[in-house]
């Protein structure tokens, strides 16, 4: 890549991310609109314990700026979120960003773990599927991928829990968080919770890049290049791997980045099966207890993530390929 | 005008002259048309075939099942608490002794219900969208694609959770508890899903519209929505049904894993993914409880992706051979 090159890249990252925000502004308004616009009251647990006084509830309405019109406590809040400041949940009484600073580790952990492992199956399975396309190995690693996809990540969960802690007692099924890893002891402990659901997570995502890698492979194996590769009298491993899977990744890669905020709901799921106290668990408490600066704020947060990972796969793309330009 | 009539005169009889080599030289069978084609395509995928054959299976037992089957799916017996399948409850008992088979075809109405529905809307504003968008181009056509972008960025599924949670009180009181519920969750989840419909739907009206029979349909004066629907449309329907059959699988998912985070139908309604959800606290006494809506959830989804694929090989032009 030339200087001139590097220019133009440059320059296009800029325009993308000038985009991205409008976009996040956008998405912003829509959940803050949602929410400010829904029937019901945020302080309803507060109208519903009589021990509050009205006129304590009316100061507690007024300090948070419950009684402002919605647009001006949208600008109120998007100010704060400026300054850094995530506001203050309701429910926790405590900043929302140290609420989500106490649950993202566990959810990384877990989602990051299985997100690793199902890249490290799926790119294996998929060269061996698409070089030897209806085979045997290609048919099962076919049904398994469909199996995969197809069957919810709940389910998957409820049935390792039924055979591994119920049937076999080998794994436990609620997840401790507040294990330590300090010796071997506990950190076997924390790799026995943190098997059933990084498979359920892993299960689901192999399925989807399996199929995606065979496809890419697919489509690369029958190009001019390749057999111009072959005709060159290279063996037919270096073609594979070097030829066809490096042309082969520019899509994958794409769909790995674009596949990080999916995983991110997929781990909504799995921490309510396994009782994991993650972000995912959090999101759904709080929208329970209509906790609305943490729900604000964990939504915000996943579109900022969908809005990123879009931002990376555009760069990606041309880092990846030279065949882009960007005049 | 007189000298153009002799040659219009021998016509018809030439035409009859090749209609009859013609006829000599068609063969026996019918002519291959392009969903016939589709079709002996689309037979050739045993795993589509067998997926669809299951999956009408399934459709046919929920929606005769119950009228066959004499067990009630909302009579409580408590001396009957979580029984094993038998002969006389072939998929047991719940917890409250109500019969688990009729409970499961019960709940399959619903969940296979909300699938169709919510397909429905996000193909029917999809295929609008795109087809505006595609159509008009210009103007018209960047904004509608900046609006599907915005969509394409929110994050679904806690936007999902939020909007259920905080309307469903409203919509029950305004509708009644379950059609609410119903109209609620199918709409949600279809409004979230059309934008890839959308943007399949526009890149084929980009190229199609450039085509001559759009050129000619213009030429005879033919108005832009009939062009749109009658003309083009058509000829777009190949992506779009193969995007309408996932997009069902996509929705029963979404609604079981809403049942599942207790924020889709009440306890009233037992769709499979609320049977789950009712279904996890007995997994150790009562596994049935799980396996069976679990696995029927897994079995529509999975037939479906299948007839998914297998209409993809099939309606797909370049495999056209």
């Amino acid at each position: 890549m030339g200087p001139k090159q590097v220019v133009h890249m440059g320059r296009y990252i800029i325009r993308r991310i000038l985009f991205a925000i409008p976009t996040l502004l956008g998405i912003s308004l829509v959940i803050f609109a949602v929410l400010a616009l829904a029937p019901g009251d945020p302080l309803a647990q507060f109208a519903a314990d009589p021990s509050v006084p009205p006129e304590v509830r009316e100061q507690i309405r007024v300090s948070l700026g419950l009684n402002d019109p919605w647009y001006i406590r949208y600008f109120k809040w998007l100010g704060a979120l400026m300054r850094g400041d995530w506001g203050f949940s309701f429910a926790a009484r405590v900043p929302v960003i140290e609420l989500i600073g106490q649950r993202l580790p566990q959810t990384l952990q877990v989602i990051g773990l299985a997100y690793i492992i199902s890249i490290c199956l799926a790119i294996p399975i998929g060269i061996i599927s698409a070089v030897k396309p209806y085979s045997a190995f290609d048919n099962i690693a076919t049904t398994f991928a469909f199996i995969g996809f197809s069957v919810p990540t709940f389910f998957t969960g409820l049935l390792l829990i039924l055979i591994f802690s119920v049937n076999l007692r080998w794994l436990p099924f609620i997840y401790n968080s507040t294990l330590e890893v300090t010796d071997w002891n506990s950190f076997w402990q924390q790799v026995k919770q943190m098997i059933m659901p990084v498979t359920v997570l892993a299960l689901y995502q192999t399925g989807t890049l399996t199929r995606f890698v065979r496809a890419s492979m697919m489509e690369n194996l029958p190009m001019d290049y390749t057999r111009t590769a072959r005709a060159k009298g290279l063996n037919e491993r270096n073609v594979i791997l070097w030829h066809v899977l490096r042309n082969s990744m520019i899509p994958v890669a794409t769909l790995i980045a674009l596949g990080v905020p999916t995983i991110f709901t997929g781990a909504i799921v799995t921490e309510q099966i396994f009782r994991i106290n993650g972000i995912g668990e959090l999101l759904i408490r709080s929208i329970q207890n209509s906790d609305t600066p943490v729900v604000m704020a964990i939504t915000f947060i996943f579109a900022v993530l969908v809005v990123s990972f879009n931002l990376i796969v555009d760069v990606l793309y041309g880092v990846l390929d030279p065949r882009i330009r960007y005049e | 005008m007189s000298e153009a009539n002799p040659p219009l005169e021998t016509t018809p009889a030439a035409s009859s002259l090749t209609l009859q080599q013609l006829s000599r030289l068609q063969p026996t069978k019918a002519p291959r048309t392009l969903w016939g084609d589709a079709w002996r395509r689309f037979r050739r995928h045993r795993m589509a075939v067998a997926g669809a054959v299951i999956f009408c299976l399934l459709v046919i037992m929920v929606a005769v099942g119950p009228l066959i089957y004499g067990g009630d799916p909302r009579k409580i017996d408590f001396g009957k608490s979580m029984l094993p399948p038998s002969l006389e409850h072939p998929m047991g008992t719940d917890d409250l002794g109500r019969d688990m088979l009729a409970r499961v075809m019960l709940g399959g109405r619903v969940s296979l219900s909300v699938g169709v529905a919510a397909m429905l809307i996000s193909i029917t504003v999809g295929t609008l969208i795109g087809a505006i968008a595609g159509f008009f181009g210009g103007r018209m056509d960047s904004i509608l694609m900046r609006i599907t972008d915005l969509f394409l960025a929110l994050p679904v599924v806690p936007l999902l959770l939020l909007l259920i949670f905080l309307f469903r009180d409203t919509l029950r009181r305004a509708l009644g508890p379950e059609t609410g519920i119903f109209v609620l969750i199918v709409f949600v989840i279809g409004i979230l899903n059309w934008m890839t419909v959308a943007r399949l739907v526009r890149s084929s009206f980009l190229s199609l519209k450039e085509k001559e029979f759009v050129e000619a349909a213009r030429a005879l004066g033919v108005t832009e929505p009939k062009i749109m629907f009658k003309h083009i449309l058509p000829n777009a329907l190949g992506p779009i049904i193969v995007a309408a059959t996932i997009g069902v699988g996509a929705a029963i998912i979404t609604e079981s894993v809403l049942s599942f985070l207790g924020l889709g139908f009440p306890p009233d309604v037992p769709t499979w993914g609320r049977l789950l959800y009712d279904g996890q606290n007995f997994l150790d006494f009562a596994a049935w409880m799980v396996l069976f809506p679990g696995f029927l959830i897994f079995l529509a989804v999975l037939c479906i992706n299948y007839v998914g694929d297998g209409l993809r090989d099939a309606l797909d032009p370049r495999s056209r051979l």
